[in-house]
């Protein structure tokens, strides 16, 4: 197994020379990153960058025609989905779909049942995880009559019920109103600083709600056209007009310095 | 829990039906809805929980059947033997069926076509080899004796298809409040997000068409143990896979009591239908079309969906005093 030579905080995500293409398009070209352990990072990049292309290979859901994935240390290339999630990755999706017949508490339960075998514990586990997200109050409702902030939440919830090392969030925010992205901001955050002693969570995500970027994550990277552009401390590259106006499009520059004020 | 006491009452009430009821006219009526409603739950295990649609049930069926049928003429074993035997062998037929079209990812219409044309190449070569009795079929010798599983009242057979129609009812009770029951479950409603946390979508699937072509196995023996006489058509013709999927689609898919209701309301209708039109051949198939059309159209959640509309409403108006 491919080690990382550490310098200091260990290394939960180490993704390298990435590339992939569809039918002659080369969606994600020779990417690499590598996520510290305990951070919250940020993916962002136009639409159609490749974002949710690479959460897809890091996650098992495709298989890169070149480049590694190593997590924790462990070449996770190839695996499918199911057991990298076993190894402690997991990923939520940008199009939200509950087990619709089923109430929260057996959806979140569902993500836990990876853990814990007894449907007692797991049903318990979901509670405390629905708790940490703020759906404890609806824990019996059908999941397809919660609103679409709901089933944001239940997304997350269900990730995280799987007690995951590294959580991958792709647009949890996207179509939450401002108040429901601010109520939703200190739950993210909450997850990286764990609870009750248990140990945080890393957390990678793609968001378009550069609020959330700038609040939330530590570090950045700019994704365009299959390739990462930049990197960085969000506030830097959100200081470089360039970048802005060239990979997050015209006027970006002035919201976004509305945005820190 | 008051599920499992509703199974137990009921079981209890229909084990007890032959002190109170000597006609064997209903007797046989009782023992063919359980009948349906074991193939129903079967079908229900793999389609209503695992939403893997099958249009070719009798797979399972006519190799539960044959393998009654040929352990006792061809080797000599007793049916009792032999139904272990048969039930395990629905199970590795299903196994190999799940492997070819799971492994691949067949999913929905491709699925249910599969299964179709399995049953109807099990159809052709069960018609072709002289082992299987080829197109005259084989008919297992009389013995009337509980000891050879051919009962010589009626009530013997009604407590075996009570028993493994109990069974199959605890085996969706199961799936109900179990991990498996919730990954298969989660598996239906979302293959992408079951994968995404942590279940072997392959796998899971895997189990649900084993388990379902177990049961479905069983009904095939009982079948042969009940009507002596087993033929390709009967075995693996269209008739029988229609039974299992039509079964828990009137009840209600993917519950526990939807393949009971769902047999008590079609053995109720074919009645009906014959009193009221005679016996003109090919009508019941007729009226089976038109309320699966029905059902389909305006209670895609069977009568369970229609029991369960009636309790909410209730409940909200309840709510509502509140």
């Amino acid at each position: 197994m491919p080690r990382h030579e550490g310098d200091g905080g260990a290394i939960v995500l180490d993704v390298r020379d990435l590339s992939i293409g569809f039918g002659g398009v080369k969606a994600l070209d020779g990417v690499s990153l590598r996520l510290d352990e305990g951070v919250i990072a940020s993916l962002i990049g136009p639409n159609g960058a490749g974002k949710s292309t690479l959460f897809a290979l890091i996650s098992g859901f495709l298989v890169p025609e070149r480049g590694r994935v190593i997590f924790c240390g462990e070449d996770i290339t190839g695996l499918p989905p199911h057991v990298i999630c076993r190894r402690g990755m997991v990923r939520t999706f940008q199009i939200v779909q509950p087990f619709a017949a089923q109430t929260v508490r057996e959806n979140i339960a569902v993500g836990a049942y990876l853990r814990h075998r007894s449907p007692r514990e797991a049903l318990a586990r979901a509670e405390a995880v629905a708790r940490r997200v703020g759906l404890a109050g609806q824990l019996d409702k059908l999941a397809s009559s919660l609103t679409i902030a709901g089933r944001k939440r239940l997304e997350l919830a269900r990730a995280l019920a799987t007690e995951p090392k590294l959580l991958l969030l792709d647009e949890v925010l996207a179509g939450l109103n401002p108040q429901e992205i601010a109520e939703m901001l200190p739950v993210i955050r909450a997850l990286r600083d764990g609870e009750g002693g248990r140990g945080g969570v890393t957390v990678l995500m793609i968001e378009h709600v550069m609020q959330a970027v700038m609040d939330l994550s530590e570090h950045t990277w700019v994704l365009n056209q299959g390739r990462l552009i930049a990197e960085g401390a969000p506030a830097a590259i959100g200081n470089d007009p360039q970048v802005i106006e060239a990979y997050l499009g015209r006027g970006t520059a002035e919201r976004l310095r509305r945005v820190r004020t | 829990m008051r599920e499992l006491a509703l199974i137990a009452a009921f079981g209890a009430a229909v084990a007890a039906l032959p002190l109170f009821v000597s006609s064997g006219f209903a007797l046989n009526a009782v023992i063919m809805t359980l009948y349906a409603a074991l193939l129903g739950q079967a079908w229900n295990i793999l389609g209503g929980f695992g939403g893997q649609f099958s249009f070719g049930h009798a797979v399972f069926f006519g190799t539960g059947a044959y393998a009654a049928a040929v352990l006792q003429v061809r080797f000599g074993w007793n049916a009792w033997l032999a139904l272990p035997a048969a039930i395990a062998l629905g199970a590795v037929v299903g196994a190999f069926i799940g492997v070819l079209s799971f492994r691949y990812g067949l999913r929905g219409s491709y699925f249910a076509l599969v299964t179709l044309a399995f049953a109807e190449v099990f159809r052709i070569l069960s018609n072709t080899f002289q082992f299987t009795g080829a197109g005259v079929g084989l008919m297992i010798p009389l013995a009337e004796s509980a000891a050879r599983f051919q009962f010589a009242s009626r009530a013997g057979f009604l407590h075996v298809i009570l028993g493994l129609t109990l069974a199959a009812c605890l085996v969706a009770w199961w799936l109900q409040r179990s991990r498996y029951g919730a990954w298969l479950q989660a598996v239906r409603d979302n293959e992408a997000s079951a994968a995404a946390l942590g279940i072997d979508v392959f796998r899971v699937k895997l189990g649900a068409i084993m388990i379902s072509g177990a049961l479905m196995a069983a009904g095939g023996v009982f079948y042969v143990q009940y009507f002596h006489y087993i033929d390709p058509h009967l075995a693996y013709g269209p008739g029988v896979s229609v039974e299992a999927l039509l079964v828990p689609i009137v009840g209600g898919i993917g519950t526990l009591f939807g393949p009971l209701l769902g047999a008590a309301a079609l053995h109720l209708l074919a009645e009906l239908t014959r009193t009221f039109m005679g016996d003109v051949p090919g009508i019941s198939l007729l009226v089976y079309g038109l309320v699966l059309v029905l059902m389909v159209t305006f209670l895609p959640r069977g009568i369970m969906g229609l029991l369960a509309g009636v309790a909410e409403a209730r409940g909200r108006r309840r709510g509502d005093r509140a």
